[in-house]
């Protein structure tokens, strides 16, 4: 039973989301039955591997799932109001003004034959109905609160002529504009240098922490996830297999592909001997997922029981895991140590 | 901007030159003796010889050139062999005509072409989409002069229509010749109209669809942008860029076209006037109606690359 109280904490609460795509020979069931909450003012990073349906994850909250993609159940709740139950009109108001999303790749990702001023201005038109000079005005200020030199000239020029870490600060600007309260930024850094990544970076938290938003970060990068999240969400082919706050996820990471991923990330406190241990196997292609846990093919731990899929428990902590290994029902090695990798 | 205006207007020079050359060149390319064929075969010597020395072609080929060049610009284009009356104003009177149904084909062309175009887009496989692209395809694979003498015969003829429909009687609304009246408008601009509204509407289509797939439509809805902004200001602007190069080539189909549509419809524009010198063997008309329709379709290319300027920001200005 949610009670009020606790979704006055939490500014999105997605309750069992399911995304399919619909093809001629087949249905993707992208996202299955994801569940999870992002804390008002907090970041949750969500990490998994390449087509976990994390993307799609983000763009159903704003139901921007293109065909044949659809959203057939769940719950996403906005502020306690379910984003579902929206118009289409109603919907529009909350785009680009309380919810905003940037992507992954800037360099593509603004209208070339618009200039910066007049793609943030729009923001500004929409939703706040400013005029020409009132809105020019903001979108100045815009781009001087995400760092960009020189913004008198920038402002005017269109998107060909900036570099694709400047043009990601003009999305951060876009999605900016009007202050929303929750952002969602899938993958911003990916496409950028690692130098350019770590100022894009710094500039989501300092604003995060300037304008008090809340941030759903998309990302396959657990050090990216250490650096500015308090919450992760790890996905697994369309679930979610753990959540816990962030110092859980690293020093007592619950789930067996949580460990995977730990351990396929080069240690900071040592130098690298050998070769990263990888977690063996590949992500099973969407039609032809395995009937119970998505991860048993490539668990080292599994046993019979993870023919039948493992339900998200939360534990004493508060954090959840999708695994048998934690339940009564556990018919596997009963010693078993999950974490024993990352600890020896 | 400016200089690329410049720039491009300079570039249009040697075209021209090129264009002269070639007219010019009309004339001798032809087998035989250019004089006894304006004359004709059984022309006694003199009438051959007069026709020679009236269009200098005794002349050395530059000095012939030259000649006509200066004429050319000075806005002589010689005299008619058959009528000895002056080019440039047997054209002249002509030339507004062609222009005028030109011009009004490629609107209607355009103005068809990118609503369906947009519409059949929007809503891909839909029934709508289905049965525009269908008829686009009639449009496009349909003889012109066919559809001109289809339209003459269905709304200038007239057919009669059955009594249970109100108020109409018969369905010859507009004339079948002549240019001038709304009347005489409507069925050759909708004949030779047709084929670039086919093909613009294929173009916009395709070029749509690809742009409704990238990520900077996507930005725009996730920033609350309504359904029609997303359409006509962030998707249709980059669609339009290939479009535009069509149009420009259509042009140039187009002003063949106005040939064939201004024969069928007893129009007196420069297609009639070409195709009745080419008949009379009266080389100086044909040669200034090509000059002026390459001039026209130079003239316009040049409006289109400006247009493709303004719409394609990448474009480098050198
Ligand atoms: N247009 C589509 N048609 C069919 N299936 C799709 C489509 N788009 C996405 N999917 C399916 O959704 C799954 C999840 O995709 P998603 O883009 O959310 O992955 P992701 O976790 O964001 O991956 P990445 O790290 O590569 O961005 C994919 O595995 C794919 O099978
Ligand atoms: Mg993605």
């Amino acid at each position: 039973m949610p009670n009020t109280n606790k979704s006055e904490e939490n500014i999105l609460e997605i309750n069992n989301l399911q995304t399919t795509f619909f093809t001629e020979e087949s249905e993707v069931k992208a996202v299955d039955g994801v569940s999870f909450t992002i804390p008002k003012g907090k970041t949750v990073g969500v990490v998994g591997e390449s087509g976990s349906g994390k993307s799609i994850t983000s763009l159903s909250i704003l139901r921007l799932v293109d065909k044949p993609g659809k959203i057939v159940g769940g719950e996403i709740k906005f502020k306690g109001e379910n984003l579902l139950d929206k118009s289409e009109t109603e919907m529009r108001k909350i785009r680009g003004k309380e919810i905003s999303m940037i992507f992954q790749e800037p360099m593509t990702s603004l209208n070339p034959t618009y200039t910066v001023g007049q793609q943030i201005n729009e923001a500004f038109k929409i939703h706040e109905g400013l005029g020409k000079t009132s809105a020019r005005k903001r979108s100045l200020e815009m781009l001087k609160l995400v760092g960009i030199p020189s913004p008198e000239k920038r402002i005017d020029q269109y998107p060909h002529e900036l570099s694709g870490g400047m043009r990601q600060r003009v999305m951060i600007a876009i999605a900016l504009a009007c202050n929303p309260e929750l952002l969602i930024a899938d993958e911003p850094t990916t496409a950028l240098d690692v130098t350019i990544q770590a100022q894009i970076l710094e500039l989501i938290k300092d604003l995060q922490q300037k304008l008090h938003m809340s941030v759903l970060l998309i990302t396959h990068d657990l050090g990216v996830v250490a650096e500015t999240c308090d919450y992760v969400a790890v996905m697994y082919c369309g679930k979610i297999v753990e959540f816990a706050d962030v110092k859980s996820i690293f020093n007592n990471p619950q789930h067996p592909y949580t460990v995977g991923l730990l351990s396929s990330l080069p240690p900071h406190d040592r130098d690298i001997e050998g070769d990263l241990p990888v977690i063996p196997g590949a992500v099973p292609s969407p039609d032809e997922l395995p009937v119970g846990c998505r991860f048993a093919p490539r668990c080292a731990h599994a046993s019979d029981i993870c023919n039948t899929l493992p339900n998200l428990v939360t534990n004493e902590n508060g954090n959840q895991v999708r695994c048998w290994i934690y339940s009564d029902k556990w018919d596997g090695n009963p010693e078993v140590e999950v974490n024993a990798e990352r600890t020896t | 901007m400016f200089t690329y205006v410049l720039r491009r207007i300079l570039q249009t020079i040697p075209v021209l030159i090129g264009v002269t050359l070639l007219v010019f060149s009309l004339m001798h390319l032809i087998p035989g003796d250019p004089a006894q064929i304006m004359a004709g075969e059984s022309a006694p010597k003199e009438q051959v010889e007069n026709i020679r020395e009236r269009l200098g072609l005794n002349d050395p080929y530059p000095v012939q050139y030259w000649n006509y060049i200066s004429g050319v610009l000075q806005g002589d284009l010689g005299n008619s062999v058959r009528t000895g009356r002056d080019v440039t104003n047997e054209i002249g009177v002509r030339f507004w005509v062609t222009v005028e149904l030109a011009f009004y084909s490629m609107i209607l062309s355009i103005f068809l072409g990118l609503i369906a175009g947009i519409v059949s887009a929007t809503r891909q496989y839909s029934f709508s989409d289905v049965t525009l692209m269908i008829v686009a395809l009639f449009g496009l694979s349909m003889p012109n002069f066919w559809l001109g003498l289809m339209l003459i015969q269905w709304f200038a003829i007239g057919m009669d229509v059955p009594s249970w429909i109100p108020f109409i009687e018969n369905t010859a609304w507009f004339k079948p010749s002549g240019w001038g009246s709304f009347e005489q408008i409507v069925l050759p601009v909708i004949t030779l109209g047709t084929g670039g509204a086919a093909i613009i509407a294929r173009m916009t289509r395709s070029s749509m669809l690809e742009v409704i797939d990238q990520d900077y439509i996507r930005t725009a809805r996730a920033k609350g942008a309504k359904e029609r902004v997303v359409v006509y200001r962030h998707a249709l602007k980059n669609a339009l860029i290939p479009v535009v190069t069509v149009v420009g080539l259509q042009f140039g189909a187009l002003l063949g076209g106005t040939v064939l549509t201004e024969t069928v419809f007893a129009i007196n524009g420069m297609g009639k006037l070409v195709i009745d010198a080419i008949q009379a063997r009266d080389f100086p008309i044909v040669q200034g109606t090509v000059l002026v329709a390459a001039l026209l379709f130079v003239l316009v290319n040049l409006l289109v690359d400006i247009t493709y300027r303004y719409l394609n920001k990448r474009i480098d200005l050198n």
